[in-house]
């Protein structure tokens, strides 16, 4: 018999990526141990790291980052396949679909806060259409559209505006 | 840390910016964006949680509508179950269930009803006051 060994090449990527996601899950599990006044309102901080390797890395690290925060995110705290773990992929899938689109508005006009608002605003949609079709088949979902848009808009500026703050702190230091 | 962390974001951990700083981030489509988001919030609001202007009371009898009124002027109407009478008072713009014969008596301390789709169930004389609204039946405040 001949050992075989199978060496997995690891690029100067995967190791970028490794880190932007650990800090991503790290905000995730901070997240998590803070009160909600309702189940699915929360800030959203492991989206600043996508935003930030978005702006900085392209859509393809920040696809890898997302969905890979929302796996392992989702294994530490217990979440893997519980029902929050299907919205949060529904969010994270519809976010990266618009951060696809946004990322491509002219960089002169459009800074971290206009794709933040989209990927907030993409996120608490993908998650109402995922809970409407399949957790609470009932329209009365739609009753707290309001209160999820007003979290999105507070949210996604704030997170915006700290992507931001990183972003140029990165390239002035 | 340094080693633990990308390099750009040691610093949030050790330096917060000055909040009069911030608005720098915004470029110009920014403020455009952000108006849509506040508009796009503001219409959710009006479009999801109008309820508001109720105008018609319906009392039901084991679902069976009993009476319809309009919410214009202040009367009050009985309406008997198996337990008895239940009283209605309706005011302009509002209804509530004045008196009732159940034991615990919910309906009643649930006070003034003034959204469209709100209801208030008697369960134990199975009389329920529901409003509506005028536009197309709102949203079921049971089933939120």
């Amino acid at each position: 018999m001949t050992p075989l060994t199978i060496e997995l090449p690891i690029t100067e990527d995967d190791r970028r990526i490794a880190r932007y996601t650990a800090a991503a899950i790290a905000l995730t599990v901070a997240e998590a141990a803070l009160p909600s006044p309702l189940p699915g309102i929360k800030p959203g901080l492991a989206n600043i790291i996508v935003l930030v390797v978005l702006l900085r890395y392209g859509w393809r690290d920040a696809a890898w980052v997302s969905l890979l925060r929302v796996v392992a995110g989702s294994l530490v705290i217990g979440q893997l396949f519980a029902p929050g773990f299907f919205l949060a992929l529904a969010g994270a899938v519809s976010s990266l679909a618009a951060l696809f689109i946004a990322v491509q508005l002219p960089r002169r006009w459009f800074g971290a806060v206009t794709i933040s608002l989209c990927a907030a605003f993409a996120h608490i949609g993908g998650q109402l259409v995922l809970a409407r079709l399949w957790l609470v088949p009932h329209d009365g979902v739609f009753y707290l559209v309001p209160l999820f848009a007003t979290a999105a808009l507070i949210f996604g500026t704030i997170n915006g505006l700290i992507a931001a703050h990183l972003i140029k702190r990165a390239h002035a230091g | 840390m340094k080693a633990v962390l990308p390099d750009d974001l040691r610093d949030i951990f050790s330096k917060a910016g000055y909040l009069s700083s911030w608005y720098q981030y915004f470029k110009a489509g920014d403020w455009l964006v952000l108006l849509l988001g506040c508009a796009l919030v503001v219409f959710s609001y009006t479009l999801l949680w109008r309820g508001g202007v109720a105008d018609r009371a319906i009392v039901k009898r084991d679902g069976k509508t009993v009476i319809e009124i309009s919410l214009n002027s202040a009367r009050k109407i009985s309406v008997d179950g198996p337990l008895g009478t239940t009283v209605i008072e309706v005011q302009p713009g509002r209804a509530r269930v004045f008196s009732d014969p159940g034991p615990r008596q919910y309906c009643v301390q649930q006070g003034w009803l003034t959204r469209a789709g709100a209801v208030a169930i008697c369960a134990p004389n199975h009389i329920t006051l529901q409003l509506n609204g005028s536009g197309e039946a709102g949203y079921d405040s049971l089933n939120y």
